[in-house]
């Protein structure tokens, strides 16, 4: 008899969550690295019954992953992830992480190579807001999405969504699906240009695949 | 079930062990006679031998509810119920026992006295069937994989295929990482705590000083003091002392002594016990001699001395878990310097390497390495949640509600 685990967080997911849960196919192995407190890998799990795995720096939300019934480790992005094999999952998540790693490039690199495919959200730093506040005030933005200040905030490589897809040639991934949604949550039309996402996106979900591997 | 309950042994060698009888239930006895030699690493065969060991709960139909406890060095099979010598409850009761993080209304436990012990199961304290007298030092050299080939013997005789879990801290999580390097389809889950793949130059080094302790006491007797109806218990004790402060850590000696006299106001320029440290360290030996056989003790520690995973899979531990399908939870403590979060650390970089279902936690403790043993919420709180989410994913039926 299947019993429901012991759910950490909220009932309502977060936007993003839910659109990289619709990106996962069903029964896959996922990585999800920086895991927080397992709320990804629970909605997953529910949702697309996935072998899952996370990494996590912060101990005490370690603990709590395992005690709620995750496998989850303690470690870090840029130190650990070069101790997996080629494609060990279907799928590698960094999910409002890659701003706070210290070698984006490289712990993507990582991602790509462990995985199958990498998905990747993160905060836009182009969106219009963040741009106000700097072009107006000559200050660091400070926004919902981005809350703290620059001397407090673990976002050591903000970038916007014109600059991921810069590193995705760079690093020759092919991006199979982008969505940037707004501050209420909305997606935006995948009709609109980039330049108009990079604009109005707050956030940026990215599924990508390494070219070499198809 | 075909287990022998071979009790006039197993109190023979209680009283030769330990010079007392024991009190409580009869251990349950699992004899293997001549016909099935134990083979060790050392090249030699062990026959007959003897396990002994205690269960908790019922085992299910299908025997997919199966945990082993593996208990360390100075410990035995009495994991959750009362000690036959010192009367003392379960070395963890805490643990393991009905509503427990390991739920004997659920799972079915099962602790054994690794070869070698002096709980019941053949060590150094047996008879040698070819002399008539206490084995001593003609005992075989046993090590960590031994003690697993008698384990999975009992197993065997029990009648189960897989285990639904191991579970041991310290020298009972090295028995963990051996059944899961290798029996591993016959462990679904592993929980190594407190524990490391090899055993480090400062572990042997601890080790080394205590069995010279025991050698260098003329009741030791070149090994053969219990003919002589005697014990090399200064000995003893004093190894007791110092593997005692490597269980601990400075903070926990400073919190819980400091500088503290005994019973007394002032110093007494003297060596008496005048501080709390050592009247406390005199005691943990004086009565470990009363539960321990010295030559176990010297047999136990070299096991884990040999103990080392790596260099036993060609110098790469990944090597000993590759295509593994078990599910482990590692765990360390902050503050244990004998088995330090790196050496954890380096078990879980092995099992990442073959992309393994691992979870690692290193809980937050001022204990030391004795911290697996004491009430740690974070300890019983990952325990369960990880048993309950594999117990789930086994098909394992929660605790009856309704009966």
């Amino acid at each position: 008899m299947l019993q429901q685990s012991p759910h950490p967080t909220s009932a309502t997911p977060r936007v993003d969550h839910l659109l990289i849960t619709e990106m996962v196919r069903p029964g896959s192995r996922v990585l999800d690295v920086g895991c927080g407190d397992g709320a990804l890998l629970h909605l997953l799990a529910e949702r697309r019954q996935v072998d899952g795995r996370g990494i996590e720096v912060a101990r005490d939300r370690v603990n709590a992953c395992v005690a709620g019934g995750l496998s989850v480790i303690q470690g870090d992005a840029d130190r650990d992830l070069s101790e997996y094999p080629d494609a060990a999952f279907d799928y590698a998540i960094l999910s409002l992480t890659i701003q706070a790693t210290r070698q984006p490039k490289r712990v993507l690199e990582n991602l790509l190579r462990i995985a199958r495919h990498a998905i990747v959200s993160f905060p836009n730093f182009g969106h219009w807001k963040v741009r106000q506040q700097l072009l107006m005030h000559g200050r660091m933005p400070v926004t919902p999405n981005l809350p703290d200040a620059w001397y407090e905030s673990p976002n050591g490589h903000l970038c916007t969504i014109k600059d991921f897809v810069a590193l995705t040639d760079v690093l020759d991934a092919r991006v199979e699906r982008k969505v940037a949604f707004n501050a209420s949550g909305q997606q935006l039309g995948t009709w609109l240009p980039i330049t108009a996402h990079n604009f109005l996106g707050e956030r940026a979900v990215f599924l990508l695949t390494p070219r070499n591997s198809r | 079930m075909a287990e022998d309950r071979s009790v006039a042994v197993t109190e023979r060698d209680l009283r030769v062990a330990t010079g007392s009888a024991a009190r409580g239930g009869a251990p349950l006895i699992a004899h293997f006679d001549d016909s099935t030699p134990l083979v060790l690493d050392c090249e030699k065969s062990l026959a007959p031998f003897d396990i002994a060991y205690q269960t908790y709960g019922t085992l299910n139909a299908d025997k997919t509810n199966a945990i082993l406890i593996c208990h360390a060095l100075t410990a035995d099979q009495y994991v959750a119920s009362e000690h036959p010598i010192t009367g003392k409850p379960g070395w963890w009761v805490t643990l393991v026992g009905p509503g427990r993080p390991i739920d004997t209304d659920r799972f079915f436990v099962i602790c054994s006295n690794v070869i070698g012990g002096c709980m019941g199961s053949t060590g150094p304290a047996s008879i040698n069937p070819t002399t008539g007298k206490a084995y001593g030092l003609e005992f075989p050299v046993i090590t960590i994989g031994d003690m697993v080939d008698a384990q999975v013997r009992l197993i065997d005789r029990l009648g189960i295929g897989q285990l639904f879990s191991v579970i041991g801290g310290s020298m009972g999580g090295m028995q963990v990482l051996e059944w899961a390097a290798s029996h591993g389809d016959r462990v679904f889950s592993a929980v190594p705590i407190a524990t490391a793949a090899w055993h480090s130059a400062q572990n042997i080094a601890f080790h080394e000083v205590g069995r010279q302790a025991v050698m260098a006491d003329p009741e030791w007797r070149g090994g053969r003091y219990l003919e002589a109806g005697a014990s090399p218990r200064n000995g003893l004790a004093v190894a007791r002392m110092a593997a005692h402060i490597t269980y601990l850590s400075e903070d926990a000696l400073q919190d819980k002594f400091g500088r503290n006299l005994q019973a007394r106001h002032s110093k007494t320029f003297s060596f008496d016990a005048d501080f709390q440290v050592e009247s406390y360290l005199r005691y943990q030996g004086s009565t470990f001699v009363d539960r321990f056989d010295a030559n176990s003790y010297l047999y136990i520690t070299r096991a884990l001395d040999y103990f080392d995973l790596k260099t036993e899979h060609g110098g790469i531990l990944a090597n000993a878990f590759r295509g593994t399908k078990t599910r482990f939870c590692v765990v360390s403590f902050t503050s244990d310097w004998l088995y330090p979060t790196r050496e954890s650390r380096a078990i879980v970089q092995a099992l990442n390497a073959v992309a393994a279902n691992v979870s690692f936690v290193e809980i937050e403790s001022s204990k030391g390495h004795d911290a697996f043993l004491l009430e740690e919420a974070e300890l019983f709180a990952t325990i369960t949640g990880f048993i309950n989410s594999a117990a789930e994913r086994h098909g394992i039926a929660p605790a009856r509600e309704a009966t």
